[in-house]
């Protein structure tokens, strides 16, 4: 018990005092992770609208696919990007294997299926006939799916909160591709791993919480907005 | 769906009607003359110039507006649905404002312009639907079974608006209904359709009064279809033998042709076989009553006259003759009741 109590007493004073270390790896894990959110919206929702408005032969089986990617295990993508950035790998001659921008991608490959199935569903339950309403008010093609958007903008914040959850989150694939470097390529999840093992429970405590607080205000802040469009 | 249609044109100013049973190809046409499907064959003239390329596809669609059968609204205020396709053609804000407001007062919603359009009733949802089309000051204002999902007291009082508007604004409509009595109410003209084709387009007297088939004049309300030959002329009007009954109709037809002889229930008149009433009807015939059917506001009776028959009778007359199933009564209907389709 001494332990927990402890822990969380030197974690608080690790987050009080503004540890140097603590909020590089905070602002590492938000960059990481933001990024890749980021990129993952501009393929996920592209690519979802698309094959959510497009008819083409296989399309259920596209859609099956983008289901299964919703819960790609991050140690999986984890081992394929290692597998291509290797140095004697596809992509090898980029050299940022063990590097942020690893993570990133790997994060983005983890995230964008989660955007991509959630866009495809939302953009599907909207009435069959609203895009010819929108059409018939004169819309061109860009403004028809740009209003269909915008209609489908709740679950399309869902999907942001999904995505960005996923990522912030998760530790196997940033472990593999970002290789937890001491003040290069270590972030939360990573590090509280590590400080784990090394039985440096105070620190660990501290990064957990800083993780869950995290995940809360960024949640937070899109519930915010998604009550505020909400109708009364 | 498939729909072939030869050729149809629609006059500047004129309120058409495109009725017919479900599945008759009616949305289909509406979506092929707004170009939201593209015909596999034939073209679209607007105003005398075709419309084909994408770019005078745009331009004419936003010479046109559409209002489907639900209100199809998006989740935004009331005003701002009413704006939307003002905002899309990129007009002035203040203008785009000031046109939607006229557009909801005109619609008796005005109160309603801050509310969400997710909290209408379907009477105001439908109004507000109305109002963003008018809002775009269409040439050609399309509608699809627009009143089809409403109540019938929230059906009447949108109807009684919208002809009040037609008759100000003007506008161009081409109006897709299963109902014939909105048809009859609003149109110009009527097209009547089944199955993909147009059987008939007239006046709403042409395809009520003179039907050019058996479908169309069941769809107009004709209960009595029945199928003669020509045996006897006497200079205007002719008899026809129906299941070796004689029934007199108005016309100029050789004998020996086939005709068939259409009869609206509310044409024919019953009567109680003892009365001796004298009837100007020169058709005349003794029958049994097969059914009673209750309309609600009057009675369908179906009766059997040799050949079969249907007469409308109110409320009260069936009271006042005792009309019940197995009873013999004696049906009459005048000559020029009977509307005739040549073979």
């Amino acid at each position: 018990m001494d332990l927990i109590l402890e822990g969380i007493k030197k974690a608080f004073w690790l987050l009080i005092t503004f540890d140097p270390e603590v909020m590089g790896i905070t602002l590492l894990s938000l960059e990481v992770s933001g990024i890749a959110t980021l990129v993952s919206l501009l393929i996920g929702i592209s690519t979802g609208v698309t094959v959510a408005l497009s008819r083409f032969i296989g399309k259920r089986m596209v859609v099956s696919l983008i289901n299964t990617g919703m819960g790609l295990p991050p140690v999986v993508v984890g081992l394929f990007v290692t597998l291509f950035l290797w140095r004697n790998g596809p992509l090898g001659f980029l050299e940022i294997l063990y590097t942020p921008t690893a993570m990133v991608i790997a994060q983005t490959i983890i995230a964008t299926p989660i955007v991509m199935g959630i866009t495809l569903a939302a953009i599907q339950q909207l009435p069959q006939k609203l895009r010819l309403q929108i059409l018939s008010l004169g819309a061109t093609r860009l403004q028809m799916v740009w209003i269909l958007i915008k209609e489908a903008k709740l679950p399309l914040l869902a999907a942001v909160m999904a995505g960005f959850g996923g990522v912030i989150s998760e530790v196997g694939a940033s472990i593999m591709v970002g290789g937890n470097i001491k003040g290069y390529s270590r972030v939360l999840t990573t590090a509280t791993v590590l400080e784990t093992s090394r039985g440096n429970f105070d620190v660990a405590i501290a990064l957990g919480i800083i993780l869950l607080l995290l995940a809360y205000l960024v949640n937070l802040i899109l519930t915010q907005i998604q009550q505020r469009e909400r109708p009364r | 769906m498939l729909l072939q249609v030869p050729s149809l044109s629609i006059q500047e100013e004129e309120i058409f009607s495109l009725i017919g049973p479900n599945g008759a190809g009616k949305t289909t046409l509406l979506q092929a003359l707004s170009h939201l499907l593209k015909p596999f064959q034939g073209e679209i003239l607007f105003r005398g110039s075709r419309v084909e390329t994408n770019h005078s596809v745009l331009g004419y669609r936003r010479k046109l507006a559409m209002v489907f059968q639900e209100p199809l609204l998006f989740d935004t205020t009331v005003l701002n649905n009413v704006a939307s396709g003002l905002k899309i053609r990129g007009m002035k804000r203040d203008e785009i404002y000031d046109r939607a407001m006229e557009q909801l007062e005109r619609f008796g919603i005005g109160h309603l312009n801050g509310r969400s359009a997710k909290t209408l009733s379907g009477g105001e949802a439908q109004r507000t639907s109305l109002a963003r089309a008018f809002a775009l000051r269409p040439e050609i204002l399309l509608l699809d079974e627009p009143f089809s999902s409403l109540d019938p007291p929230t059906r009447d009082s949108l109807m009684e608006d919208l002809e009040h508007i037609l008759q100000q604004t003007r506008t161009t409509t081409i109006f897709a209904t299963h109902d014939r009595l909105e048809a009859l109410r609003l149109s110009d003209r009527i097209a009547l359709m089944n199955k993909g084709r147009i059987l008939q387009i007239g006046s709403p007297e042409e395809v009520t009064n003179h039907p050019a088939n058996e479908v169309v004049a069941s769809f107009m309300g004709v209960e009595a279809i029945l199928t003669g030959k020509v045996i006897k002329r006497n200079g205007g009007t002719f008899i026809a033998s129906v299941k070796g009954q004689e029934i007199e109709a108005v016309g100029d037809i050789p004998l020996g042709e086939t005709v068939v002889l259409c009869i609206r229930p509310e044409n024919v008149a019953l009567s109680i076989l003892s009365s001796r009433e004298g009837t100007s009807a020169r058709n005349v015939f003794p029958g049994k009553i097969l059914k009673v059917t209750s309309l609600g506001l009057y009675q369908k009776v179906q009766l059997d006259c040799g050949f079969p028959l249907v007469a409308y009778v109110t409320n009260h007359s069936l009271e006042e003759l005792s009309l019940v199933e197995g009873k013999d009564v004696r049906a009459s209907f005048k000559a020029t009741a009977v509307m005739v389709i040549r073979k």
